[in-house]
This record gives C-alpha cells, structure tokens and sequence, in this order.
C-alpha cells in the first residue's frame, strides 16, 4: 500500500510509533481521529521524497551561523515538538550563553491548521514561517537565506534530493522550493487520537475517566473553555483560529502600553523588522497581534493555541510565564489575571471573566486536557500526580 | 495636501480601521475637500450604563466597556481635538454610578463635553449630573464648526413631575423597553427657542453639529429610538447647507439621510441592542440607507459594542466605528450622492449574511 510506505518515510524515524498519518501527492490524506483533512496547498502537493527532503532540512543544524541550531531544536519531536520545559526559545549561543528570544515555542504538531502562523499571527502559511527564523538574530542568527542556499545547492545529497523533489539544481533551488519542503514535512505533523478523540468521536466511553468526563463538561459550560478552544461535532481543533488579550504579558507593561503602542503606530516597519522587534524586545513582544495590525482590538492578543498534547509541551502561554496546566486554569478563573487581586488590564478581551470555579473544579478541567495526549507523546507526559 | 492625506492615513491605521480597510485602495475612503486645513477629528463614547450593585461592587462587563473606550481613545494619534460622551454613562442616575462613570472618564486626556441620557436623568432629573458636569444643553464652537448639545430625553411634566410615587420608580419606568407606562422623549419647547435663538447668529453656510441622546427622527416608538419633536428640531436645521445630528441611546449602527440633515448614531461601550424590527417583529421606521451591523457573538461580551471616532472633514462627518471582536465599519459622507454610505457594505451585494438576516 502507498499509505504506509509514505507513513513510514515520513514518520517512522522520527516518533517511532507511527499511527495513522499518511498522505500521498493526489490522495486525500486519511486524518487521525478527532482532526479534520490536512489542507494542502495546490502549489505545494505532498509527495514521500518532499516529506523526506522537509524532514532532513528540518534537523539540519548548518542552517543556523554557529551549526548549532535546527529546527528540531525548539520543536523537538521527543518535546512534543516543542522545547519544553523552557520557558521562551534559546537559540544560537552569543558570547558565554544562549541567545533567547521572548516567546515560548509553539508546537508543530498541528500546527497545519492554523490558519496565521507564530503566537502573534504575523506569517499566513508554513510556508512563510520557515523563512524567519534562520534569519532572526536570536534563534538561527543567520545574516541572510544565502549561506543556506549554498549548503542546498552543493551538498550531494541535498543535490540529489531536490533534483528529485523539484527537478530544479543549483541557482534554480531557491528559498521557495526549501520552504516548501519543510512545510510538506510539518503537514505529516498531525497528532490526535488521544482518550478524548476516542471517548467523544470514536464512541469508547470508558476511555475517559469520571474526573475527565467532568471536566470535558466544565470544558464546555462554566469553565468557557470551548469558545476558543473549539470542539466541533465531528473533529477538534481546540483553537478558533482567532486572536485574544487574556491578559498574560500584557499585564506586565500595562503602563508602557501608550508609549510602546505609539511607537509602532508610527513606524513603518516591515514585517521583517516586526520579526525582529518582537522577538528582540520583551515589552514590545507583549503588544501582541497588535504589532502586526496596528488595531486596537488586538492590543494584547495573541492567537488561541491548540490544546492537544498540551500535557506534554509546559510552560503556557506566549511566554511561557504559566508553569503548570493548574496555573492556566487559575489564570482564567481570576478573570485573566495570573494572580487573584492583580489589576486587569485595559483591553482585556470580552469574555474573559471570573469563572468562580472550586478547586475541584480546577482539577477536573486539568484531568480533562491531560486526555488530550496524543498516543505518540503518551511516553513524554509526566507521570499522574506529578504536576 | 501631500502632509494631511499621510496623517489622515496613519490616523486610520492608528485607530485600529485597518483591517476594514487594507482591502481597498486607501484612496477610497480618503474624502479629498478643497481645504484640508479644515479637517479635525474628536472621538465618541457613549451608552456606558454603569451599573451599582452594592457597595464598591458595579457590573463588571459594563465598567470593561467603558475603561477599554476610554484607554484606547487615549492612544488615538493624531490626537482627538475633544472626545463626545453621548449619555446614559448611569444605569439608574444614582450618584455612585454617575461618581464610578466620571471617575473612569476622568482617565481621557482630552476635553470632553457631555450628552445627557434617560438613565443618567430621570432619578433626580439631572441634578447631580449637572453638578459633574454642567448645563444640560449648550453650545459651542470649534474649528469653524457650530456645535450644539441637546437635552433630547425630557418628556410631559405630568409625567415627570405628577404620576410616580417616588423618584426611583419614575426612574425604572423610563428605564423600560416597550413600557406601556413609559412616555416618549422630547426636546421641549424651551429647549427649541433656546436652539432657534442659537442658531441665529449662525452662518447658514457653517457646517453645524447637533449632539443628542436620543434620535431626531422617528424609528421605534416602543423602544424610545424617537424624539417626539423632532420635525421641529430638523426644521431649525434645515437651513444649514452642512447639518449632522449625532446620537447615541440605540447602541447600534443607524444613518440616514433627510433633506440637509445627516444622521449618525453611536455604539455603545455597554452591549448592543437588536434592531427592533428582528427583535419584536415590530414595524419600525430603520432608515432605508441604513446597512444594519452583523450578528454579535454572545461569547465575545464586547462584540458589537464600540467606541467611535469622527473625522469632521469640511463640515461633514465620516464616522468610523471600532469594534470589537469584529470588523470595523466607515460610514462617511458621500458628496457625490448627498448622503451617508458605508464605504464597505452599503451596496446590496457586498454585504455580509448576517447584516441582511440580524
């Protein structure tokens, strides 16, 4: 069979179990339970070479100007594709230490269904995403694309590959076909099939436990959990795609919010430069969405990350400043404030509330995302009671 | 003219209305006026209906909406010359609500003039609020503009003065949607001497401006979305080549156009309201030229509610709304066919589905 011969091209030396991920340049792709189909790109079908070629590309550590830094390193398949447990990225190493940036590493793993890519929404496709951080002066460090052409373009078996993938050699391998081959590897990124997908798709009511079942329905009742973290009747993305101030960052820099906003309403600024700035500037990072939009209505915001296999991908939040899954829940039972009796910050979102929910409560919801793991990551998920 | 169309331009990104409009060419929602220089902008809120519990305790979600309009206005650049508050800043007038809504307005680094509303009036018929704030209806002038405040809110001395036992229950009863003890409003007969005398030493070629709570036209009785002489105030008007009303008590988007008289209402910083027609399945008179605004989500408690700002170029107005957890919406006159139009959705065809079926 086609599928799994792709499966394994794509899958097998990363995770090692490898379920039911499988796509083929002009077959629908057969999700797991609970996701909807992969979208592809039409100008960008998937083919097991390109898979393979995204993959090698995506380890490869001579993209970065130490050779110390892949892809992989912040989205570590055996991290959830994340690197966790820190707290906001580290990239190349500058003097004595590592460069750090001011986010904390989303995961790839299904990423693909975001509809912006990074925390803030500036990039609109894979695509696009895997063109910045080589170049941003604290993760990869590189001056410009050139000296990751150069590698493309003599190494063997980067030759050999593209000469495959794309039929194109030397000056013809550009930017374009790399990043195409990196987004092709992150589409086979696709993780569900957790207790959750199999309770409430796949009809097993056993595969949750009681605690869990409550808090599925505190999920979608008091908690508000479900409005942005969305379940739908036949898949989960457990994202709405949109962008809200939930007041995490934000409220740090509440009273440099007039000056900081200023500036970036004057600026012209690319959104290269924007890359950079974010990145490089932990109160201008805190703007959010607002950098890229310049709108007051995302002043804060910052986009609604999946849940899946959160349990296995702490610290939360944009910077990675909730330690725990517990500590979330606190955050949004306060009505958006990290700790109780904190100011709230002007231009929190409409529908971040007080939840008034007991500590039980809090608990279940917590028992609930942790069902949320994926089979792949099982082995990664801190023991039960450990958090 | 090359130095006010870039600031006219930053002004809009700046304002958050640039994800309504990156979609168009600039240029079409940039109006080009012979003088430029007399351009200026002020900013709106309005309908904040802060609301007392108990002690120290007020409705959460209105207090948001108010202290989000108030901080945002404050980062518009280029700077509002002054910022309108369209009324009903109480829910029920009492002095702690009145005191809570000035101390959060108190955070606007503007001058700000003040509309009187219902709920703001009918406890103590605006005593304590004239003590904040001053005389109930007045006038100024700005940048070569005629600015008038009214008190729209006032209704039958019997009423007022005779049938109710008790200030807080006159209170509640003008409070109520489709009341049948409720009594509709108006802007009295000293009221629009005073106007007419006012508007006298008024250039009928000044463009003028008139602030109101309620609407100086006729759209839903049950609902108070009408002032029951407003055909007498638009006579006044009239005569005026440049004449916009602007008016807030509705918490949703309404324009019209009758003879020289453009009409504009504000959203509300509090919640919206449906369009009486949808809600009631009553007749109502909602302008023809009016493009309804789409469908609040009811988890987002901001969605479609607002703040505004106006962009007062050569005496006429183009009032962009900023919304929340939505897009925003540009309604500006169209010297071309004499009247308010949306710059997005006004014709039939580029609307969205749920401004046709609210």
């Amino acid at each position: 069979m086609r599928i799994s011969v792709v499966t394994g091209l794509a899958l097998a030396g990363l995770i090692g179990v490898v379920g039911v991920v499988a796509f083929a340049a002009s077959e629908p792709s057969v999700p797991p339970l609970g996701l909807p189909p992969v979208p592809i790109p039409e100008d960008n079908p998937q083919t097991p070479e390109k898979i393979a070629l995204g993959e090698k590309l995506f380890k490869d550590k001579r993209f970065s100007s130490t050779g110390e830094v892949s892809c992989a390193t912040c989205h570590d398949p055996e991290k959830g594709l994340t690197d966790s447990p820190l707290k906001v990225s580290e990239g190349i190493t500058k003097g004595d230490r590592k460069a750090t940036g001011t986010r904390n590493a989303p995961t790839v793993a299904n990423a693909v269904y975001f509809t912006h890519q990074f925390w803030d929404g500036r990039s609109p496709s894979l695509e696009d995403q895997a063109l910045h951080p080589p170049v941003n002066p604290v993760e990869m460090g590189l001056p410009s694309h050139q000296p990751i052409l150069d590698v493309v373009r003599t190494d063997p078996d980067y030759v050999k590959a593209f000469t495959k993938v794309f039929g194109k050699s030397g000056e013809q391998v550009t930017m374009a076909e790399v990043t195409k081959a990196i987004a092709a590897f992150e589409r086979t990124q696709v993780f569900a099939n957790s207790a959750f997908d199999r309770y409430f798709y796949g009809g097993e009511s056993a595969a949750l436990t009681d605690q869990q079942k409550r808090g599925l329905v505190l999920f979608r009742n008091q908690g508000r959990c479900v409005a942005c973290h969305r379940i739908e009747q036949t898949q989960a993305l457990f994202t709405d795609n949109r962008f809200h101030n939930i007041g995490v960052g934000i409220n740090r820099i509440q009273d440099d919010v007039p000056e900081l906003a200023g500036e970036f309403m004057k600026s012209k600024a690319t959104l290269a430069e924007v890359d950079i700035k974010v990145l490089g500037d932990a109160r201008t990072s805190e703007l959010g969405r607002f950098a890229i939009t310049k709108g007051f209505n995302d002043l804060g915001s910052f986009k609604t990350p999946t849940l899946r296999n959160v349990a296995v991908t702490a610290p939360y939040m944009h910077d990675g400043s909730v330690a725990t899954l517990r500590d979330a829940v606190v955050h949004y039972n306060n009505g958006g404030v990290t700790n109780e009796g904190d100011p709230v910050n002007d231009f929190l979102s409409g529908g971040i509330r007080p939840l008034k929910l007991t500590d039980d409560q809090i608990e279940d919801l917590v028992a609930f995302m942790e069902a949320l793991t994926s089979p792949e990551f099982a082995s990664q998920a801190a023991p039960a009671g450990a958090k | 003219m090359t130095n006010s169309r870039s600031n006219r331009r930053d002004f809009i990104k700046g304002a958050g209305a640039l994800a309504a409009v990156s979609a168009l060419p600039l240029s079409t929602v940039e109006l080009a006026f012979a003088d430029s220089t007399k351009n200026f902008t002020f900013a709106y809120i309005s309908d904040a209906h802060i609301q007392h519990i108990k002690g120290s305790e007020f409705v959460r979600n209105w207090d948001r909406g108010l202290i989000r309009a108030v901080a945002e206005t404050n980062l518009l650049q280029p700077k509002p010359d002054f910022v309108m508050f369209g009324g009903d800043l109480a829910q029920l007038g009492t002095k702690a609500e009145l005191d809570h809504g000035k101390a959060m307005l108190d955070r606007l680094q503007y001058k700000t003039h003040m509309v009187m509303g219902e709920h703001d009036y009918y406890l103590d018929l605006g005593a304590y609020w004239s003590e904040l704030f001053g005389p109930h209806y007045y006038s100024f002038d700005h940048k070569g503009v005629h600015f008038v405040v009214l008190n729209s809110i006032i209704t039958y001395d019997e009423w007022t003065h005779e049938r109710w036992p008790t200030p807080e229950q006159r209170m509640l009863e003008m409070a109520g949607l489709d009341n049948p003890n409720g009594s509709p409003f108006m802007v009295g007969e000293k009221q629009r001497q005073w106007l007419a005398k006012d508007l006298e030493g008024v250039a009928k070629t000044t463009p003028v401006v008139l602030f109101s709570h309620s609407p100086i036209q006729k759209i839903y009785k049950g609902w108070n979305f009408w002032t029951e002489d407003a055909e007498e105030i638009q006579a006044l008007l009239q005569p005026f080549a440049d004449a916009t009303v602007v008016y807030g008590h509705v918490h949703q988007i309404q324009y019209n156009q009758i003879g020289n008289i453009s009409f504009h209402a504000v959203m509300a910083t509090a919640w919206p309201w449906p369009y009486p027609q949808s809600y009631v399945q009553a007749e109502s008179l909602l302008p023809k030229l009016t493009v309804p605004m789409n469908r609040a989500d009811p988890f987002f408690e901001r969605d479609a509610t607002g703040w505004q700002f106006i962009d007062l170029a050569s005496g006429r107005v183009a009032m962009e709304y900023n919304l929340y957890n939505n897009t925003n919406r540009r309604v500006a006159f169209n010297p071309t066919t004499g009247q308010p139009e949306d710059t997005a959705y006004q014709a039939v065809g580029s609307r969205i589905a749920p401004q046709t079926h609210y």
